[in-house]
């Protein structure tokens, strides 16, 4: 595989939790969660709302502090939310270019890199628009260009299709694919989609009331949406089962 | 336009008495008047400079308070009430007052209009701060922002259109303020060259002086117009 000589390999951890336990007030959100992310490696955490999703995502971003247990992260991260979060008083390229605040390039070289970016993810005509002209499928990829430009090796994604509507939903699947197969980048994907899961991830974590419940390998090669096989229905009915979904 | 047709054909057919509101004819005549032997420009000057003094001043304190309170929740808990009370306080009744602390000079006017101006841009800039999309800040976390950064990249322009709300309701009592600052003690600008024209009967000064004042004002705020256009033109 390509993806090994971009990031090095699955044994190697990129991110890991341990024994994650968080408190909301006297409600425990957050109970023993232990997982960890190979390099390179996409990682499905699925559940209902409510079920702590995010609360581990905001964990491994290092938004969220008072948790006790142990996290780790041994490579530069990345985030991108539900919401494209744009500041929309900037064009698109300087948008951008603010994902590259940490390291610290100068204004060229950002701008620079911001369109290299914006190219990735194919919105090189919208460099200089408003984000408020966007549509919200354009919005998203310029907010995934953002957490892209910083070339992170770990890209956390909080439900970031959750608000398109479906068509769009398919193309943002296939661009996350095609840029993960170009840059190597190891993923952990928020969704409450199954299908989402099961078609973009190695591994799928089931998260309920604040517990990893279940733990699904993906051994299937990734296929494009709408191709499914046997394995895939047969990964999307467990996982369904997990959830307590009555299909 | 009608009204002002009206208002000449009301004159010289003498409906109107001309030692109450003279005909816009010799109003225009009075202008051009005070324009030719340079008392206009004189007067504009002055009151020009007390507005712009007073506006830079209380403009300021008012932002940087609002902004210092906006920041802070400690600020806000000691700052504002006490700034609420002297809100409360009607500044154009502080006018004997600032006689006898500061004298008949310039300063009590440049101070009376930065204190009526300050308010306004005080409360705009504080609830403007407090309006910044929590969401943001957030996102500033996730990229790493310094405070700086925060301050520039997002406080600044998601501040600015209120703030601007703030500039131009400012701007309309600080014209007010001087008005009736210069009509009480002043010996030069736009007040002073009305409360002259009183003294010698001179309606049609006195009508002049007053369209003058609503040009002002009518000016300076279609320039904070523009202003706020331009800080939001990304709104598309």
């Amino acid at each position: 595989m390509t993806l090994t000589a971009h990031a090095g390999s699955r044994t190697q951890t990129a991110a890991a939790l341990s024994h994650v336990d968080k408190w909301y007030g006297s409600n425990q959100v957050l109970t023993d969660v232990s997982f960890r992310i190979g390099r390179g490696e996409i990682v499905a955490l699925i559940g209902r709302s409510g079920s702590g999703k995010s609360t581990v995502l905001r964990v491994l971003a290092g938004l969220s502090t008072d948790h006790t247990g142990e996290r780790r992260v041994d490579v530069a991260p990345a985030l991108a939310f539900q919401e494209p979060r744009l500041f929309p008083w900037r064009d698109v390229r300087t948008n951008v270019a603010y994902g590259l605040t940490r390291t610290r390039v100068s204004k060229a070289e950002a701008q620079k890199r911001a369109e290299q970016a914006l190219a990735d993810v194919g919105l090189t005509d919208f460099a200089t628009a408003w984000p408020l002209t966007l549509s919200g499928g354009q919005a998203q990829r310029v907010s995934l260009a953002r957490a892209l430009a910083a070339e992170p090796q770990l890209l956390l994604l909080d439900e970031p299709f959750g608000a398109l509507d479906a068509l769009t939903r398919l193309t943002m699947r296939r661009l996350l694919l095609d840029l993960w197969r170009e840059h190597g980048f190891g993923v952990l994907l928020v969704t409450h989609d199954v299908d989402e899961a099961v078609a973009l991830a190695d591994r799928v974590l089931v998260l309920e009331a604040g517990r990893v419940v279940h733990t699904l390998d993906i051994d299937t090669p990734r296929r494009s949406p709408g191709d499914p096989s046997a394995d895939t229905e047969r990964y999307r009915t467990d996982l369904l089962d997990a959830l307590g979904v009555d299909i | 336009m009608i009204l002002l047709a009206l208002w000449q054909l009301g004159s010289a057919l003498r409906l109107i008495p001309q030692d109450v509101l003279p005909a816009p004819s010799l109003i225009l005549e009075a202008g051009i008047e005070l324009i030719g032997n340079g008392q206009l420009a004189d007067a504009l000057h002055v009151s020009g400079v007390r507005v712009i003094q007073g506006l830079v001043l209380g403009g300021l304190i008012g932002v940087a308070l609002g902004t210092a309170v906006g920041l802070s929740r400690w600020l806000e808990s000691t700052v504002d009430p006490p700034m609420q009370m002297v809100r409360a306080l009607p500044h154009l009744g502080l006018i004997p007052l600032f006689i006898v602390w500061f004298g008949i000079g310039e300063l009590p006017k440049i101070l009376l209009v930065a204190l009526g101006v300050s308010f306004p841009l005080y409360l705009n800039t504080f609830s403007a701060i407090r309006q910044v999309d929590p969401k943001l800040f957030e996102t500033a976390q996730v990229l790493g922002f310094s405070f700086w950064q925060r301050f520039t990249r997002i406080i600044v322009p998601s501040a600015a259109p209120q703030v601007l709300v703030g500039l131009r309701q400012s701007l309309a009592i600080a014209w007010l303020t001087l008005i009736v600052a210069e009509q009480i003690n002043a010996d030069k600008g736009i007040g002073f060259l009305i409360n002259n024209a009183r003294d010698f009967l001179r309606i049609d000064i006195i009508i002049f002086g007053l369209i003058v004042y609503a040009l002002l004002g009518i000016g300076t705020d279609a320039i904070v117009r523009a202003l706020e256009r331009r800080a939001l033109r990304y709104r598309a």
